[in-house]
């Protein structure tokens, strides 16, 4: 395989006919589901994969499977040089350098992995550069209401391990962030500022240069989750220029257990690790032992080998239909999503209002049916969306929900997809019997239907 | 909409959650028990009066999906002046028919209305929302001292 060259890549938009052609790569979008095509909302969750992928792996396993990093027989060499290619293609992808990507099992162990080096640096384990990540009492991590909560709990173990204090940007009711709170909450005393690139349930967008900008003036450190974005939007990591970022392959077309931690160059090299163990240090003596540089230091043990090297052919496929071109097939995607449902009484939709940027993606409350059932109505005509709090239980609290219903598009997805689940939302009131007090007064109560 | 769908969502059903029954914490009681569903959010607190070995009052609160919350309705309806091992072999004849996977009917003498609950055995995510007053009922009745 070639890495792809961006400039054969068509500046012209997807198509509908191109994006029939990506479905074939799919062969699980052409499954049934109670006996309805599969309209599959659910990639927010954890993406499908294409086949190329699978080959990827595949050719890996059956010709070239070995131990990388140790061995001198043929077959470790060059299994070395695909799993090391492989990490070359996603550096490239997110615009860093090689050495700046240490795989991990998922997001959530890559930013655990930066908590835990922080918290190793503050007991004065590492180099004497590791110093700088060292926090204790008067310090502060500073993130926002509406994470993940994988980036938020390993902030509340690192702030109850070091004696730091967490502080948070609340959110505005559309599902912005409070800028305002965050100029006066990130000060003097922060030490790292961790914040979602694109929101999982509300699809905002968060305005990353300008909390790096006051995070940077200050002396902090910034953390990215764009485990939203990598797989959505063209991303330059250098660029935004963020210090740390974390994203996960299954959503993005690569298989499950394996993940990135990018982290710019001097800092990984001056971070403790979190794991230790094999494969991540030079000598070891019975007392002590001697690290590796990034990126091997931080991947101690055997690795995910073959899901890295699918999610370098992960990355290629990305590439070479287009970032910009997915953006822009799953922005429109979005809108399409967010107008319909605004559109019905009785649902509400947590975030932007239709005509605002949003990712391609709606999280929506339908008023008296619990989003349990609305997503089993839903699966009946073959429609697989998330419900639940999405593992975002504050931000659910915020808008007063304890869990809503979320549809979320990839580039596999059609504009008639979506028109099939806005029918199925239609029917969800119908079937409960719910009479939303947003009706119109002149409508016709809607009948229950079916039973 | 499927068979299955109907069935999982029945009139009796559908009803139950509209209009709870025995919803509302009723004062005192012998012992209490609060269950939560972390992966969606569905919530039951149900608390038992007792009289000896009996059963005299079954009252809760909570909120959740259709299922969970006529489930703790149905289950409210059933087991009042009934002794402790009767309410057990109810409890494991409900769990058995959970278990089912749409394999049993339920036994109507056991269960009463609440073997219409039987359409969620079909649905294995959904089990647990129908479980979750049961099990809050179970550990309630291993809280309550023995008479």
């Amino acid at each position: 395989m070639t890495v792809p060259d961006a400039s054969i890549v068509s500046p012209a938009p997807l198509t509908l006919a191109e994006v029939e052609r990506l479905r074939a790569d799919f062969p699980i979008l052409g499954e049934t589901v109670h006996g309805h095509p599969l309209a599959y909302l659910d990639s927010g969750a954890t993406a499908q994969r294409p086949v190329q992928v699978l080959d990827a792996e595949r050719d890996y396993v059956l010709h070239r499977n070995s131990a990388v990093h140790r061995g001198a027989h043929t077959l470790a060499a060059e299994a070395t040089e695909i799993f090391e290619d492989a990490r070359a293609r996603v550096a490239d992808f997110v615009g860093v350098r090689e050495s700046e990507v240490v795989w991990t099992s998922n997001a959530t162990e890559a930013v655990n992995l930066v908590a835990y080096a922080f918290s190793n640096a503050s007991l004065g384990r590492g180099a004497p550069a590791s110093s700088r990540f060292a926090l204790g009492p008067g310090d502060e991590i500073v993130t926002t209401e509406g994470e993940h909560h994988a980036n938020l709990i390993p902030w509340q173990e690192l702030a109850a391990r070091t004696g730091a204090t967490l502080r948070v940007i609340p959110l505005n009711d559309d599902g912005t962030l409070q800028m305002q709170s965050a100029r006066d909450i990130i000060g003097v005393r922060t030490r790292i500022v961790a914040f979602t690139h694109v929101s999982n349930v509300t699809g905002v967008i968060n305005p990353v240069s300008e909390l790096v900008s006051l995070a940077h003036t200050v002396g902090a450190l910034v953390l990215l989750d764009a485990c939203q974005s990598a797989p959505h939007r063209p991303l330059d990591l250098a660029e935004l220029d963020v210090d740390f970022a974390v994203f996960s392959g299954h959503k993005m077309l690569g298989p499950t257990g394996v993940g990135v931690l990018y982290g710019r160059a001097e800092l990984l090299d001056a971070m403790p690790p979190f794991l230790t163990g094999g494969s991540m240090i030079t000598t070891v003596t019975l007392e002590k032992a001697e690290y590796l540089p990034a990126p091997q230091r931080f991947e101690a043990g055997t690795q995910r080998v073959s899901q890295a090297i699918a999610l370098g052919a992960a990355v290629d496929y990305l590439s070479q239909v287009g970032m910009s071109r997915i953006h822009d097939w799953e922005a429109a995607l979005g809108q399409r999503l967010v107008e319909g449902l605004s559109a019905m009484p009785g649902i509400t939709v947590l975030g932007p209002p239709p005509g605002v940027e949003r990712a391609g993606l709606a999280s929506f409350v339908v008023e008296g049916v619990h989003a349990h059932d609305v997503g089993q109505y839903l699966d009946d005509l073959g429609i697989a969306v998330r419900v639940g709090h999405h593992c975002a239980q504050p931000l659910h609290r915020r808008f007063g929900v304890t869990a809503s219903t979320r549809a979320s598009a990839y580039l596999y997805n059609t504009p008639a997809e979506v028109d099939a689940f806005l029918e199925g939302v239609r029917g969800v009131t119908a079937f409960f019997g719910v009479v939303p007090t947003m009706y119109p007064e002149s409508a016709e109560l809607p009948e229950r239907t079916s039973l | 909409v499927s068979s299955s769908l109907e069935s999982l969502y029945q009139e009796v059903i559908m009803d139950h959650s509209r209009a709870p029954h025995n919803h509302g914490l009723r004062e005192g009681g012998s012992a209490e028990s609060h269950q939560l569903n972390p992966t969606c959010g569905d919530e039951v607190t149900l608390r038992i009066h007792s009289h000896g070995d009996t059963i005299t009052s079954l009252s809760w609160e909570g909120h959740g999906c259709a299922i969970s919350q006529a489930s703790a309705s149905l289950l409210s309806d059933l087991v009042v002046d009934l002794d402790r091992g009767n309410v057990h072999e109810r409890i494991d004849a409900f769990r058995e028919l959970m278990r089912s996977k749409g394999t049993l009917e339920g036994d109507e003498e056991l269960l009463g209305d609440a073997v219409v609950l039987g359409g969620v055995s079909r649905y294995i995510a959904r089990v647990k929302c129908a479980m979750l007053a049961w099990v809050a009922l179970e550990d309630a009745l291993a809280k309550t001292p023995a008479a």
